[in-house]
């Protein structure tokens, strides 16, 4: 078994947390939707504050950066991708083509990212962090996110 | 993930999921999921191809069709994380009088600086400089040989000691080894079987173990299968 079998074995065997009413957007034509990404792996601009143990908090990465740091330390997946191509875990040149093509309406100004190693009752995120980012997004016009995980 | 974009589309957002672990995107059934069997990782699936990145964000937004949910789709490729060791250049021994993993690191330097100025981040700095880096496989190298791990100079945070040397490591091959991006366990290969100081951190993490030092503390200093 190889280090990603033994990752995906072992994370099969969590709880998930359940939704029992879960919400449903009906969104926006693609083509007229600002586009926002959402990632797990903890990014955070060079000159912003690292992420600690057990993070709840999330960072806002801006349209323009690039000078960007995996900080999620987990040794149990690939880091390498990333930094040989930022787009494989946070596609915001691909959303840049996009844009430019006219397939989206537009990049959101700002981006989010939280730690995926977050503690198991991932209370914080649901009921406290995960909605302040959201609204966040939300008051900046985004009508769709994309979600990246590690 | 998944539990987060419950959380934004109920705050109006409509949300995309690219999900790397089936049965937990099945579980917690996030309104729309696109689940893509590549490396952990590497959700986009393959760095430095656009095209193939193209394809993953079309198939991703063909959800935004589904009228209710939730909605889980397969993406038809699979990317296996191959785990032969990256093929890499190491440097000759030059100073036998340093534990082999010192030698490593400090002949490795150049090639890491190289990286670091052509990207203009580094992911080492969790608890070490990169300067610091040979410095602490040496006391790594005390602990493997049975110095007691608590008296041994080691930073509390043992998983970013691991994060911070496998990071060097990395951005250092990434200026050494040559042909067409590593797969995705290709430099974890290599820096565990082939590098003198993957397995000085593997000897040390085992020396702990037996020290019975606390499980989360020399666990994650390396993969969990390692």
């Amino acid at each position: 078994m190889n280090g990603d079998q033994a990752m995906r074995a072992h994370s099969s065997s969590l709880p998930g947390p359940e939704f029992p009413n879960p919400a449903w957007v009906t969104p926006v034509p693609l083509a007229k939707a600002t586009v926002a990404i959402v990632t797990s792996a903890a990014i955070h601009t060079a000159d912003d504050e690292r992420f600690g143990g057990g993070d709840t908090s999330y960072r806002f990465v801006g349209r323009e950066r690039r000078d960007l740091v995996m900080g999620h330390w987990s040794p149990n997946f690939d880091h390498v991708g990333f930094a040989v191509d930022i787009n494989v875990v946070f596609p915001i040149d691909r959303l840049e083509e996009l844009a430019a093509d006219g397939v989206i309406g537009g990049v959101a100004l700002r981006h989010v990212s939280f730690a995926g190693n977050q503690p198991d009752d991932v209370a914080t995120v649901r009921l406290d962090s995960g909605p302040a980012a959201a609204a966040a997004l939300k008051a900046d016009g985004v009508d769709i996110a994309i979600f990246t995980p590690v | 993930m998944s539990v987060l974009a419950h959380v934004f589309e109920a705050a109006g957002i409509a949300t995309l999921v690219l999900s790397s672990v089936r049965s937990m995107a099945e579980k917690v059934a996030p309104p729309r999921a696109l689940h893509c069997e590549f490396p952990l990782g590497r959700p986009l699936g393959k760095p430095g191809d656009a095209e193939f990145q193209h394809d993953v964000l079309s198939r991703l937004f063909e959800l935004l069709d589904a009228t209710s949910g939730p909605v889980l789709v397969d993406h038809p490729d699979v990317i296996e994380a191959v785990d032969e060791p990256l093929a890499c250049t190491l440097p000759p021994r030059f100073d036998p009088s340093l534990p082999p993993a010192v030698d490593e690191a400090r002949g490795l330097r150049k090639a890491y600086d190289r990286t670091l100025a052509r990207r203009g981040v580094t992911a080492v700095g969790r608890v070490m400089t990169a300067e610091e880096v040979p410095g602490m496989l040496a006391k790594l190298q005390q602990v493997a040989d049975g110095a007691d791990w608590k008296t041994a100079g080691l930073p509390k945070n043992l998983n970013g000691l691991g994060h911070d040397i496998r990071s060097y490591y990395a951005e250092a091959a990434l200026e050494l080894a040559t042909g067409p991006a590593a797969d995705g366990r290709a430099v974890e290969a290599w820096f565990h079987q082939e590098t003198e100081a993957g397995k000085t951190l593997l000897a040390a993490r085992a020396a702990m173990k037996t020290q019975e030092a606390p499980f989360p503390l020399w666990f994650y200093m390396a993969p969990g299968h390692r």
